[in-house]
């Protein structure tokens, strides 16, 4: 995971301290990102309370409010059309891939502008034996526990609440960790690159995250939306994680080809916003 | 015996950003238990260098070595053998003041047993023992400083390397902060360090580089440059500032040299109370008048004709 080679020394030039340097770095090379990631457990340590408290609590407020309250409406007026099932099934994948959405644009907006300038942190590990792109990956690593954590525990709400009928459901876990991965690293990618902080990471949370809870076939199928509306589905990662995790829940029927490229598009954009974030990294910190 | 090989080697060191060349061609050595400084203005291109010297920004052209390797191949081999206590701090400040040693400790791949007896040694070392479990914030500037080079000692580092160590810091923690410096110093360890400050080159500088422009203006220990391009004493003189500059032509020939500044006037000489004497003789009665030992401030204003603070 290091992004500078262990380049031997010039021939027969080898002193005492620079074999004590190539010591020395060998461990942080190996291990770098992940003393990156036991740093931002750290932190968050440093706010566990709101995470505990919304890490059950929103699961137990949204499947209750959506799952039941307003399930009861729905299934009354459709009967039970949305996908064949009941709404209570068709929604909670969509509420437990929002959930890890929601989770991962706040550990990838703030934490990135304040490492970068607020609270310069990134410069500090950056100072010590640490690459950038070791930086990057810690916080992928750091990220990627805490979305898993917070969406098996989601996850144990929506069995209890029978919302999952399929044995499959619980590749759904996985699922939604990627659906927040996939925005998450682009939104990383881009908070590396505020120099300014004008407010755009609270408009990226009113005028993308938010349309994108609403349109990406959450609380009802895409093919409700107007035409001209239903492009922001497939370009949003919501949409191709709900979609998939409603085929691991309740066995949701679409074509086979579409699951791949929900699949596709959904490591893809993962894997771009981590290269992407990688890149920045290396070109800011490196000045 | 041998002659110990240099711990940082630079010959024609150039940093450029586009058409601006922050660092114009450096060239020096440090040894082993060294206590080096780069003197200058701010702008000098003191930081750039620094950054260069901690394997964090690539050079444009020249040759460094820092512990025998090459800093754009072996960056994270080199940092692990460095503290850095950069001009700005970047503890971390969600974290408390012990945490923000542990977190650091363990990015050089050391133990955490190792780390946590170190952390308390350091946190002795740098006067915070009953501080630990404070917040970062509600430190003062003085012990935030203090912190951030007990964080840069944290792997037992073979150089530190501190940029502007007390830039900001009033005059009791400026002298704490020496204090802990000059011992570590007399523990041999490398210290290499940028300031704007004359009298910190003065107490911590073995010997420096005086730096403007990007370029070396000189080079030696702080007496030899006083030595060299100042004289043994200074006498300054006050005649108001609307009567120095016409003040000046009468006391051309004075001293050494005679150098003209908006509020005062300098005059170089071996004897300053013979001079002041020679002075007020001639009929030329300052409102004010003080000699005082040459100083590294007085080496600037030779090299450069601008003093060091404007």
């Amino acid at each position: 995971m290091s992004d500078e080679t262990a380049a031997g020394l010039a021939e027969g030039a080898a002193t005492d301290d620079a074999r004590g340097a190539l010591a020395g770095g060998s461990r942080p090379r190996r291990f770098g990102a992940w003393y990156v990631a036991e740093h931002r457990f750290l932190v968050m340590r440093s706010y566990g309370q709101t995470i505990l408290v919304t890490g059950f609590g929103e699961p137990l407020i949204y499947l209750y409010a959506m799952g039941v309250g307003l399930a009861t409406l729905v299934d009354q007026n459709l009967g039970v059309e949305a996908g064949g099932v009941g709404y209570l099934v068709f929604v909670a994948p969509a509420l437990l891939c929002s959930a890890a959405l929601t989770t991962a644009t706040i550990e990838f907006s703030y934490p990135v502008l304040l490492g970068y300038k607020w609270n310069p942190t990134f410069s500090g590990m950056h100072a010590g034996p640490i690459s950038p792109g070791q930086i990057v990956d810690g916080l992928v690593i750091s990220v990627v526990l805490r979305l898993a954590a917070t969406v098996v525990i989601y996850y144990g709400f929506m069995l209890l609440f029978g919302a999952v009928p399929s044995p499959s459901g619980w590749l759904a876990i996985v699922i939604a960790t990627l659906t927040g991965m996939a925005f998450g690293t682009l939104l990383m990618a881009y908070a590396s690159t505020i120099r300014d902080d004008t407010g755009q990471l609270a408009m990226v949370e009113r005028l993308v995250v938010l349309p994108l809870t609403l349109f990406s076939g959450t609380f009802f199928p895409l093919s409700e939306l107007p035409w001209f509306l239903q492009w922001i589905g497939w370009i949003s990662p919501l949409w191709h994680g709900t979609e998939l995790a409603r085929v691991a829940t309740f066995g949701y029927p679409e074509p086979i080809w579409l699951t791949i490229v929900h699949v596709v598009v959904l490591l893809a954009m993962t894997i771009a916003g981590w290269v992407w974030s990688r890149r920045i990294a290396a070109r800011r910190l490196a000045a | 015996m041998t002659v110990p090989q240099p711990v940082i080697a630079a010959s024609g060191l150039v940093k450029r950003y586009g058409d601006f060349t922050a660092v114009d061609g450096l060239s020096f050595e440090v040894a082993p238990g060294e206590s080096f400084g780069l003197l200058g203005p701010n702008g000098a291109g003191k930081s750039t260098t620094m950054r260069m010297i901690g394997a964090v920004s690539t050079r444009t052209g020249g040759g460094l070595s820092i512990l025998g390797l090459d800093p754009d191949r072996n960056g994270p081999d080199i940092r692990s053998q460095l503290g850095v206590v950069p001009q700005a701090d970047n503890l971390d400040t969600e974290l408390r003041v012990r945490e923000n040693l542990l977190v650091y400790g363990r990015y050089f791949g050391l133990p955490r047993r190792t780390v946590a007896e170190r952390a308390d040694e350091l946190l002795a070392f740098a006067q915070l023992e009953d501080k630990g479990d404070a917040k970062v914030d509600a430190l003062s500037g003085g012990m935030k400083r203090r912190l951030t080079i007990a964080r840069g000692l944290i792997n037992d580092p073979r150089i530190l390397l501190l940029d502007e160590p007390t830039t900001g810091l009033d005059p009791q923690a400026r002298h704490i902060l020496w204090d802990r410096l000059f011992r570590l110093k007399e523990q041999g360890k490398t210290l290499v360090l940028t300031t704007h400050y004359m009298d910190e080159a003065e107490q911590l500088c073995d010997r420096l580089i005086v730096v403007d422009h990007g370029r070396i203006m000189a080079e030696g220990t702080p007496a030899e440059l006083i030595r060299r391009y100042s004289s043994r004493e200074v006498l300054e003189l006050r005649f108001g500032s609307d009567r120095n500059e016409e003040v000046a032509r009468a006391l051309e020939g004075s001293g050494d040299r005679v150098e003209v500044l908006p509020d005062r006037i300098l005059v170089y000489t071996a004897d300053g109370e013979a001079e002041l004497e020679r002075i007020v003789d001639a009929g030329l009665h300052p409102r004010t008048s003080l000699v005082r030992r040459s100083s590294l401030e007085d080496v600037f204003l030779r090299l450069t004709g601008r003093s060091l603070i404007e």
